[in-house]
């Protein structure tokens, strides 16, 4: 489903594996080509995604490869022509037998209180391979138990079988060699250095390949048992990855979220805030019941300051009056992001072709214009993480922002041979590894790439030398002559810098590298199917513009023919209070919208405020309707991913109280207004985006279904539209220009209701580059008042040399400090100064 | 700011300089940090860490295997006492015995002064000369209660109790961690020259002698590649 790459003649090497003639693939590991063709090797340590090592001996079978049958770890022999194997020989089984017993020497028999016993590797091969009983009566070996390796990840080291998994996994995926084999000798066992925990964004991976019960996540420990468990294989819809996710429940309570090795995805990995994220759409603070603004008394009064509960009728009753009261263009939808494909369609149905507006928009004012992100060619996972293949980063750090999509870059870049240049304000988790990382000023990116490419001088790059600029344009053009892809990950490197300059930055790159393709790093869960569904300004489902209605014009009442406001466009009309009714579709705007000050205004100006949602933010409490939706565990619909792939979301559990799915509620409120969406189902809707779409028209329950794992590719372009260039205004020298990025973990709403997650979030300091530090004469830890034009926030001073000369840093969605005061959406950059207290 | 002292921070940078990776370097830079604190401290290992881009665990991981690598505070006199096969025939127990009654601690333990750390080893590779003790690794062969006395008086009073021990050795006993007499210099013009491996093309020097076809391509300062090399 993923590049249309040339089928290649894969020569074969025939081996012969327990008298059957075997065509395995050069280089392919013995293990691997008779798992492939049907003869399963018992193995603990080899793991597919890792590099072997050979630590277990389980995978021993005998080989002859000319010189007299040998036993051999398959786990460690690439295949060779002529190779016989025997994988039952007396030999082999003897072999087995004697590997298990001798790691059952010291691995305690606790299987009736261990939490991996029935899907345990090391219980289902002893019973399968093993010896029927023990003959060890010594003493095992004993440790404190367990021990935390970091917040989420419990360690039993006497259950480790040194197996290599994990610490590989840590090493060579993660790049987080935190924990490491420790006392070699009698006493290896896996450890962390004393104080320093296993920080890393991906530690839930170890305890899905450990073997055994020695790792396992405190959210999931002694909660249940393997056989109890109900699982349904589904999509992680915490970002834009789209992660395949194995839902595993027990009781109508999802009690965890495995990894499932989609090969163009995310091969089994996942970050832990898409692991551990099922705790919050488990939480007892989600929305159960619809609620109206009402008095002390609990009576609904439209001037209230209290949200009453109300049952869905009286609810959706009074969002249909108000929605059928106001003008179409008085009207806006904002958010959308965290729907399935079905329910936005639903939305957009609603909203452009009943209520007739065009001011509709998934993404808050913190993304990238749709017909940019639609138009430019787009680029697949598989492609950017081409071997040898070159990547361009124009965007946020994926670490941060894309846990999965770092994994498979990271791999691309460290074991793939892949080229990477950055243009980033701040180091990524990907710079150590990058051939190129230039640090630009937010702002510069644009005059950054034409210097790259000979053109213009890098003024507006400042602090690079144009040597750097060639320099990095020279292996692009390299990469370019010898006809190696190069593909550009375009992104909002910083809240406080606007769409626009990113925007020309990434035409710029399309005009000097035509062959270039690019994969948008919007993050927002489904904001890629919200885009494709019609949730932006000037868009319908498909891909197209409102100038192209014939698809939809058939099927719905009506088409907006104006293009109307993008979501800072709908937040200042509706500060202005023009804006009758603001519906709000899972849309946090007081913690997503980068313009604090903004989201306030049209907040406490807009008419009647309808919010659909999970959970009572902040921003739902300001709410006049608010109607409880069902999570993603709860519904059934398609994901589409950063790529354009249309992956199986599924319900696994029933939703609280009496939420509802989300293109549900569209259907109720079109019935309200009298317009019959017409549908029934999630299938109904599919059927229609089919019909509408031509590029929707393979998305059939039959072809997912096909195709459950990888998914579906959508494919096709809307005509690339080209904004005027953002001027940036040249930075004063006194000034600081702000970047303002996400970390993995904030205080956003998901996050804060994961209680493993929750405690997480690092915290707000303001990062200056060192020589910033000391020219404004700044000491670590001051706290000092950062100064924008918009207003002002207290925040303590860090040296952080990854930051950008003349920028200051700070995380967005922190406690305590508010970068959202600083922004203002209107101004293309957000410049600084610093004040002493 | 290096965690090492001056001197030992030049000498870092000059062990750093010998290998084409960093990472290879964990091991000197280990010795050199047991011999200033006398034991491998958490901070020298996340200096070490810092130096050689890899992590403290790495470090840790690395060193904990060897062990002559103290990670705990050890005192400036390591007592080993070997009990294996040979010694505990010719009485390898009761010198342990005594030496842990005459300096008042266990095995394991380090006496309050911190001038004396006892442990009870495995083989130290004397057997002919059993039972023996090492002191900081200086061998007392066919040693007795008698030896050991006089071996703590002389330290106790500052004098070298090296002349008690094996034939021919003589000098200083320097204190727990020291590093040889002579610290190791590689002169660069006597460099066998380091070729990052990614940089090795063609089969190694020594190869040429066993197959004709091979020809070793990196010059000893890795500058040039070519057939003329040898
Ligand atoms: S903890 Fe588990 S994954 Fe790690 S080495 Fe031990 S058995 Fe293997
Ligand atoms: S699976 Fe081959 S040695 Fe472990
Ligand atoms: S047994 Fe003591 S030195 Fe070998």
């Amino acid at each position: 489903m993923s590049d249309e790459t040339p089928p290649v003649e894969i020569p074969s090497v025939d081996i012969t594996v327990d008298g059957e003639t075997v065509a395995a693939r050069p280089g392919e590991l013995l293990i691997d080509a008779c798992e492939r063709t049907g003869t399963y090797i018992p193995r603990f340590c080899h793991h597919s995604r890792l590099e072997p090592v050979g630590m277990c001996r389980m995978c021993l079978v005998e080989v002859d490869t000319g010189r007299g049958p040998a036993l051999q770890p398959s786990c460690m022999l690439p295949c060779t022509p002529g190779m016989v194997v025997d994988t039952e020989s007396e030999r082999t089984r003897k072999a087995q037998d004697g590997v298990l017993e001798f790691l059952l020497v010291n691995h305690p028999l606790d299987c009736p209180v261990c939490d991996k016993g029935g899907e345990c590797p090391l219980q289902d091969q002893t019973m399968a391979f093993g010896p029927g009983e023990s003959r060890f009566v010594e003493e095992k070996r004993h440790f404190e138990k367990p021990i935390p390796v970091n917040e989420n990840v419990h360690l039993d080291r006497e259950r480790c079988i040194l197996c290599d998994r994990c610490t590989r996994f840590a090493g060579e995926v993660a790049g987080d060699q935190l924990i490491h084999f420790m006392d070699r000798g009698g006493q290896t066992q896996v450890n962390t250095f004393p104080e320093q925990p296993f920080a890393s964004y991906f530690s839930g991976n170890t305890v899905q390949i450990c073997p055994v019960g020695a790792l396992t996540a405190a959210p999931y420990r002694f909660k249940a048992r393997p056989w109890d468990l109900e699982e349904v294989e589904s999509t992680s819809t915490l970002d834009s990855v789209g992660s395949r996710i194995s839902v595993q429940s027990s009781r109508d309570r999802v009690l965890r979220f495995q990894g499932v090795d989609a090969d163009a995805v995310n091969w089994g990995w996942l970050s832990d805030k898409e692991r551990f994220v099922f705790e919050a759409y488990d939480h007892a603070d989600r929305l159960a019941t619809p609620m109206l603004r009402g008095d002390a008394l609990g009576n609904r009064a439209p001037d209230g300051d209290a949200l009453v509960a109300a049952p869905w009728s009286e609810a959706l009753g009074v969002a249909a009056d108000a929605l059928s009261a106001a003008p179409a263009d008085r009207l806006a939808v904002l958010g959308g992001a965290r729907l399935t494909n079905e329910s936005q369609y639903a939305w957009a149905k609603l909203a452009k072709g009943v209520f007739g507006t065009d001011h509709v928009d998934a993404q808050l004012g913190d993304g990238l214009p749709a017909e940019v992100v639609l138009g430019l060619p787009r680029a697949t996972i598989d492609r950017a993480c081409t071997p040898g293949g070159t990547i361009v980063l124009l965007g946020p750090d994926p670490k941060e922002e894309l846990g999965a999509l770092f994994l498979r870059l990271r791999h691309a870049v460290v074991h793939d041979g892949a080229t990477l240049v950055e243009l980033t304000p701040r180091r990524t988790g990907l710079s150590a590894h990058a051939a190129h990382s230039l640090r630009v000023l937010p702002g510069g990116a644009a005059d950054a790439v034409s210097a790259m490419f000979g053109g213009g001088s890098p003024a507006g790059a400042a602090g690079l030398s144009a040597e750097a600029l060639a320099a990095a344009g020279a292996t692009i053009a390299a990469a370019v002559a010898e006809g190696r892809p190069v593909t550009v990950l375009v992104g909002r490197p910083s809240l406080a810098e606007a769409a626009g300059p990113v925007v020309d930055a990434a035409l710029a790159l399309h005009d000097h590298l035509p062959e270039a393709a690019f994969l948008s790093l919007l993050r927002r869960g489904n904001v890629h199917g919200a885009l494709d569904m019609g949730l932006a300004p000037g868009l319908l489902p498909g891909r197209v513009t409102l100038a192209d209605a014939s698809g939809v014009s058939s099927v719905w009442p009506t088409v907006p023919t104006d293009r109307g406001h993008d979501a800072i466009g709908i937040l200042e009309a509706a500060a202005a209070g023009e804006v009758d009714v603001l519906v709000l579709l899972g849309a946090d705007v007081l913690a997503d919208v980068p313009d604090r000050d903004l989201a306030e205004r049209a907040l406490a100006n807009a008419g009647t405020v309808v919010a659909v949602d999970l959970f009572g933010t902040p921003t739902v409490a300001r709410a006049d309707v608010v109607l409880p939706a069902a999570a993603p565990t709860e519904v059934d619909g398609t994901f589409t991913n950063l790529e354009g792939r249309v992956s199986v979301v599924a319900r696994k559990v029933t939703a609280p109280g009496t939420a509802r799915p989300d293109w549900a509620i569209a259907v109720e409120l079109a019935d309200r207004l009298g317009t019959d969406l017409g549908f029934g189902s999630v299938d109904d809707v599919l059927a229609e985006l089919a019909a509408v779409s031509p590029i929707h028209a393979g998305i059939t329950p039959e072809a997912l279904a096909a195709s459950v794992r990888e998914g579906v590719l959508v494919e096709g372009r809307t005509a690339l539209a080209r904004p005027d260039r953002t001027e940036v205004p040249v930075n004063d020298a006194y000034g600081l220009r702000l970047v303002a990025d996400r970390s993995m973990y904030d205080v956003g709403v998901l996050v804060a209701h994961s209680p493993s997650l929750a405690g997480l979030a690092p915290g707000a300091v303001a990062g200056f580059e060192p020589s910033d530090l000391s020219r404004h004469g700044l000491a670590e830890g001051e706290v000092v008042d950062l100064i924008a034009d918009r207003g002002t926030v207290q925040v303590a001073v860090a040296s952080d040399p990854g930051v950008a000369r003349g920028t200051v840093h700070l995380r967005v969605n922190q406690a305590d400090v508010d970068a959202g005061r600083l922004i203002d959406a209107s101004a293309p950059v957000t410049g600084i100064r610093v004040g002493r207290r | 700011m290096s965690w090492f002292d001056a001197a030992r921070e030049r000498t870092a940078r000059d062990i750093l300089a010998r290998y084409p990776k960093p990472r290879s370097a964990v091991i000197p830079l280990l010795h050199l940090a047991q011999e200033q604190e006398g034991w491998v401290t958490p901070a020298a290992m996340a200096e070490i860490a810092e130096l050689t881009g890899t992590t403290p665990a790495e470090v840790l991981g690395t060193g904990s295997f060897y062990e002559m690598f103290k990670f705990h505070p050890v005192g400036t006199h390591l007592v080993n006492v070997c009990t294996n096969v040979s010694c505990q025939l010719l009485g390898g127990e009761e010198l342990l015995h005594h030496v842990e009654s005459t300096l008042g601690v266990k095995a394991g333990g380090t006496t309050d002064d911190g001038v004396f750390t006892v442990e009870d080893v495995e083989c130290v590779a004397a057997c002919t000369e059993a039972p023996c003790f090492t002191v900081n690794y200086r061998y007392f062969h066919r040693a007795d209660a008698g030896t050991f006395d006089e071996v703590v008086a002389d330290i106790r009073a500052g004098r070298s109790p090296i002349e008690r021990g094996a034939a021919g050795d003589a000098g200083d006993l320097p204190v727990h961690g020291t590093l040889g007499r002579v610290r190791q210099q590689v002169p660069d013009d006597r460099r066998a020259g380091v070729v990052p491996p990614e940089q090795v093309e063609g089969a190694p020097s020594w190869m040429a002698t066993m197959s004709p076809a091979a020809s070793p391509s990196v010059s000893p300062d890795g500058a040039d590649a070519g057939e003329g090399a040898s």
